[in-house]
């Protein structure tokens, strides 16, 4: 590849996309881009070790500003982008000149779903992305604020479970009959649910917010049956949408992502996208995907950045995600839409269990409490798209490979 | 500084700076040392920061916990020396540590 290569974004997708380019042996020009005007930084502490205070910005970091240097990366960060040009190759951006580009990598990540209720604006209503985010929670934290947290997922127990151990008095409302109902299994659920009771958060589930109150910044989260949650802070957590507004405007093909092929290529042939803001292929799902995981982001990333070599790998992976609440470990690795059934391995009440997903014989996913043994096991059966008989993958003591 | 080195799978040994109070895999993040993947940032959670502890070290670190012992397991070629270096947390008495890298990760 002779020329420049730019990549927007200086999220998971981005960091690694640099890293593959410098160890693909890739020598010339390469231009980091980002909105923030912080080095590239791991966005999954933020809920958890960031928000705690047990984790310094600086640990964020995927490398020092010094890696970049050796591998004369230019970092132009703290600059928005304002329009890309196709035709001309080039990347216009907010007090900065014009870029020019022979390829270009988008890893614009995705945003915060917003609350569109009345109050939604009201100061102390806080979402949780970035570190600018994280930030602002934390510096409203404090010993006794009572917090309520619109959204039972990944990033509404997360942070609930933090603010718990800040001293905060706690609330989760959900609009499904259960938590974290999109990814994982109800008895899966039902623990987590179990377990951020024990530590004195009130779970409410079947509920809707309808307004948020207050004067000069939020006081109570007002449910449609009419019940209000006296709130200090409120923390929304309901989903997140992918980034494409800049991909859009370029005339780039978008659906719920931006639309690229099983190489990470746009519609533009010079242009590839990586992570959260993509909707891809997965020919091992026979479906397009988007997925909102480091995993994801990471293997999209290196995948693009050895196509846009001159490379011709298929991104084709297995996802997997992960959920750190209280000292409670979440491994799923697959998906499961198509399974046919589900079987549960071990006993909660353990503490350490997992849930395996079948379509037939084969695994399609499985979700692990505090249970690595399992999960790695999986990571390589799912892989390999390994036939298991399910009613021998019932008994715990049968290792999970072994349950043929 | 507490220094620790890095061997690669062609025996090829690097020596770094390793702050202590951070972990072992941070140490080899920041350096850029090639095959420490930790796709997982430390969470336990993807066993790509595999190391090979050398032999008059292993006892000298705080053993593994089931959760890193269950990651480990399914590792790429798991040795009795294996450790995920994100579940190392650097001390000075770990001043002069030596690890092998594995020639891949999970």
């Amino acid at each position: 590849m002779n020329g420049t290569i730019v990549i927007i974004g200086g999220g998971q997708a981005g960091a690694q996309a640099v890293d593959t380019l410098r160890r693909e042996a890739y020598t010339q020009r390469l231009i980091l881009i980002g909105a923030e005007p912080e080095l590239p930084y791991q966005r999954p502490p933020l809920s958890k070790k960031f928000l705690s205070g047990e984790l310094a910005r600086e640990r964020l970091w995927f490398r020092h500003r010094g890696f970049y240097d050796e591998h004369r990366v230019e970092l132009v960060l703290g600059k928005s982008v304002t329009g890309i040009d196709p035709d001309a190759r080039s990347i216009a951006l907010e007090d900065h000149p014009l870029l020019r580009y022979d390829r270009l990598l988008l890893c614009l990540g995705s945003s915060s779903r917003r609350l569109a209720c009345e109050g939604a604006d009201l100061a102390g209503v806080h979402y949780l992305r970035d570190l600018r985010d994280a930030c602002a929670l934390q510096s409203e934290i404090r010993p006794g604020a009572r917090v309520v947290i619109v959204g039972g997922g990944y990033i509404g127990l997360e942070t609930a479970a933090t603010c718990v151990k800040l001293g905060c008095s706690v609330k989760v409302l959900e609009m499904a009959d259960r938590l974290m109902n999109r990814v994982v299994a109800p008895v899966v659920s039902t623990f987590f649910a179990a377990e951020h009771a024990k530590h004195g958060i009130g779970i409410v589930l079947d509920t809707r917010v309808a307004a948020l109150a207050g004067r000069d910044r939020v006081e109570s989260v007002v449910c449609a049956d009419g019940t209000v949650h006296t709130a200090d802070i409120v923390v929304v957590g309901v989903g997140a949408e992918a980034r494409t507004d800049l991909a859009r405007d370029a005339g780039l093909a978008c659906d719920n992502g931006i639309v690229v092929d099983e190489f990470c290529r746009t519609s533009d042939a010079a242009i590839y996208a990586a992570g959260d803001c993509t909707n891809h292929p997965s020919p091992r799902y026979g479906r397009r995907l988007r997925l909102e995981s480091v995993d994801n982001a990471f293997e999209q990333a290196k995948t693009a950045a050895q196509n846009m070599l001159g490379g011709s790998v298929v991104h084709d992976r297995v996802p997997w995600f992960w959920s750190d609440q209280f000292d409670n470990k979440l491994l799923i690795v697959g998906l499961q839409q198509g399974a046919d059934r589900t079987v549960v391995r071990g006993d909660p009440a353990d503490r350490s269990f997992s849930v395996c997903h079948f379509a037939g014989r084969e695994l399609l996913a499985l979700e692990a409490v505090n249970h690595s043994k399992d999960y790695m096991a999986a990571r390589k059966l799912i892989a390999e798209r390994a036939r298991l008989d399910p009613d021998r993958a019932q008994d715990p003591s049968v290792p999970l490979r072994e349950a043929t | 500084m507490t220094k620790v080195r890095f061997r690669d799978a062609d025996g090829r040994e690097r020596e770094v700076e390793a702050p202590v109070g951070i972990s072992l895999m941070e140490v080899a993040r920041q350096h850029g040392v090639v095959g420490i993947v930790a796709q997982c940032g430390g969470a336990c959670a993807c066993a790509t920061c595999h190391v090979y502890v050398d032999p008059e070290w292993t006892q000298r670190l705080p053993p593994a916990e089931d959760m890193e012992l269950g990651m480990l397991e399914s590792a790429w070629e798991p040795r009795d020396n294996s450790r995920l270096s994100c579940q190392i947390t650097m001390t000075a008495e770990l001043d002069g540590l030596r690890v092998t890298v594995p020639a891949e990760q999970a």
